[in-house]
């Protein structure tokens, strides 16, 4: 589905993304993982036509994106990472406004529009104007409007960063409907939580390069299937990873009781790869 | 598709604001006219005509020149910086080239509206001037290249300072500078060459030809044309550059 080739994005000195390769398959949810300035969003915006690639190229559904290729993007839904709605048009006008810029069928936007006020849980909101609605609200409208051409693909760059919980799990709700839909979804997050929830393959991205790129069982396995956690004489947080829980437990008992013995998880693989980095 | 779908969304922006746009539009073309209308008027003579009657087609070139490109250039750079509701229309299928020629005509069509309340005030000032179809299509083709010059200045400004930089080194000088309120012929020449090749000064001159003269003047149609194609092609030229 989607098909990149050694793409670079240079800004004079800075490589934002280097010579990134990276295939992603129809249906897949692919998530990004990286800190801050790893070249996600960088990526993402090469993938919707924003920004252009210093070298390199990729291919959506088969297609070169450039800013004319008004039948690919006719085919791929957006959700970017800060809120970027109409704020002085309701909810509903957004999503007209939406309808229109795709082009949709005067005699279809009603039902559409019914239908996406129902899929994102906002019918009871939809003469609110958007800059009155919560966080999480204007999130779910922003996953409504990226969703009015039914994309073949979306991109949703950091889709729940600045909600609660509560509005979080319900996005994620929403996204795991779009995955049952068929759609191919890339997603980019900070939270390890989302990426292990929605993701069927993830790649770890820092310096504008893919590390590490599988399945989260994968990812996991690679680094072990325990941690210990424990405070070293300088009381900095230490981890250590273990396959075997005789050799995680026998460690243990060197730590006089000052430990945590848990499951690996994701997490503990983002930060071992983002501190291996760092170092 | 993408021209009516930019005018329905700025038309709504209009509709919620109407009152405010409108006497934040006029009121300093509506000082301009009490300062230099009533208080000069009266004793000033330009040319064989009355101060009022001379600089009312001036204060509406003036006037369509302000409104249309801080119309487009404050909704324009609003919506790339502040909002960044911009990235959605260009990530949309749409053909730029439309999308920006349905923001400098939604700017264009400000521009003419408040022109006109300012003529319209004038003949409540008992200024009456000759107003035909022309008068009406040099309004707007002045609207239309100073909105395509709003949008192009929105288009390349990284923050808002720079936008404000943009007004004060080309939309305030002109004007002064571009004879709204003053006749060009005691101007240095070389200041007075540089000046006639504003687009401005041409608004003006035919404006006034056409009100004060019932005269035509096609030269200065046609530059305001040429300035409006080249301002248009920049701006799309714009509208492709990264984000």
């Amino acid at each position: 589905m989607i098909d990149i080739k050694n793409i670079t994005k240079e800004y004079g000195d800075f490589v934002a993304v280097d010579h990134l390769s990276l295939k992603i398959e129809k249906g897949m949810c692919f998530g990004l993982l990286g800190p801050n300035g790893a070249g996600k969003t960088t990526l993402i915006k090469m993938l919707i036509g924003l920004l252009k690639p210093t070298s390199g190229e990729f291919l959506i559904a088969g297609e070169k994106m450039n800013r004319n290729n008004t039948k690919l993007k006719n085919k791929i839904g957006i959700v970017p990472q800060h809120i970027n709605l109409d704020k002085d048009l309701s909810v509903k006008e957004n999503l007209i406004f939406s309808t229109k810029l795709y082009k949709i069928p005067r005699n279809k936007t009603k039902q559409l529009i019914d239908d996406l006020l129902a899929f994102c849980e906002l019918r009871s909101f939809e003469d609110r104007l958007t800059k009155n609605l919560s966080g999480g609200m204007k999130r779910k409208l922003m996953i409504a409007k990226a969703l009015v051409n039914d994309p073949e693909v979306i991109f949703l760059d950091e889709p729940t960063v600045g909600i609660d919980l509560n509005a979080r799990r319900k996005i994620w709700d929403m996204l795991k409907r779009m995955q049952d839909l068929g759609k191919t979804i890339i997603i980019t997050t900070h939270y390890i939580e989302e990426a292990d929830y929605l993701c069927d393959k993830i790649g770890l991205m820092d310096q504008g390069k893919i590390f590490h790129c599988d399945t989260s069982k994968n990812l996991k396995k690679q680094l072990g299937t325990y941690t210990i956690e424990y405070f070293n004489e300088h009381k900095n947080t230490e981890y250590k990873y273990f396959t075997l829980l005789e050799d995680a437990k026998k460690y243990a008992h060197s730590l006089n009781d000052n430990y945590l013995l848990r499951s690996l998880n994701l997490e503990d693989v983002f930060y071992n790869f983002a501190n291996k980095k760092v170092k | 598709m993408e021209i009516s779908t930019i005018l329905w969304r700025e038309f709504i922006f209009f509709k919620r604001r109407a009152f405010k746009i409108t006497s934040q539009s006029v009121i300093t073309p509506l000082l301009y006219l009490m300062a230099f209308g009533w208080g000069l008027g009266s004793d000033v003579v330009i040319e064989g005509f009355s101060y009022m009657h001379y600089i009312i087609p001036g204060i509406i070139a003036m006037t369509t020149m302000n409104s249309s490109y801080g119309a487009v250039s404050m909704r324009v750079s609003v919506a790339k910086l502040h909002e960044k509701s911009f990235e959605s229309y260009i990530t949309a299928p749409v053909n730029m080239y439309l999308l920006t020629l349905g923001y400098i005509l939604a700017g264009a069509l400000r521009g003419l509206y408040t022109g006109m309340i300012i003529l319209a005030v004038s003949y409540l000032f008992k200024a009456y001037i000759h107003f035909n179809f022309s008068f009406l299509l040099i309004c707007f083709l002045n609207s239309l290249l100073f909105s395509a010059l709003g949008y192009f200045a929105a288009m390349i400004i990284n923050n808002h300072y720079d936008m404000n930089r943009f007004k004060s080194f080309i939309i305030t000088p002109m004007t002064f500078v571009c004879g709204t309120f003053f006749s060009l012929e005691k101007m240095p020449i070389l200041l007075k060459n540089f000046i006639s090749i504003l687009p401005l000064t041409h608004a003006i001159q035919a404006l006034r030809g056409i009100a004060l003269k019932d005269s035509y003047n096609h030269i200065s149609i046609l530059i305001l044309l040429i300035y409006f194609i080249i301002l248009y092609a920049l701006g799309v030229w714009a509208s492709y550059r990264d984000f």
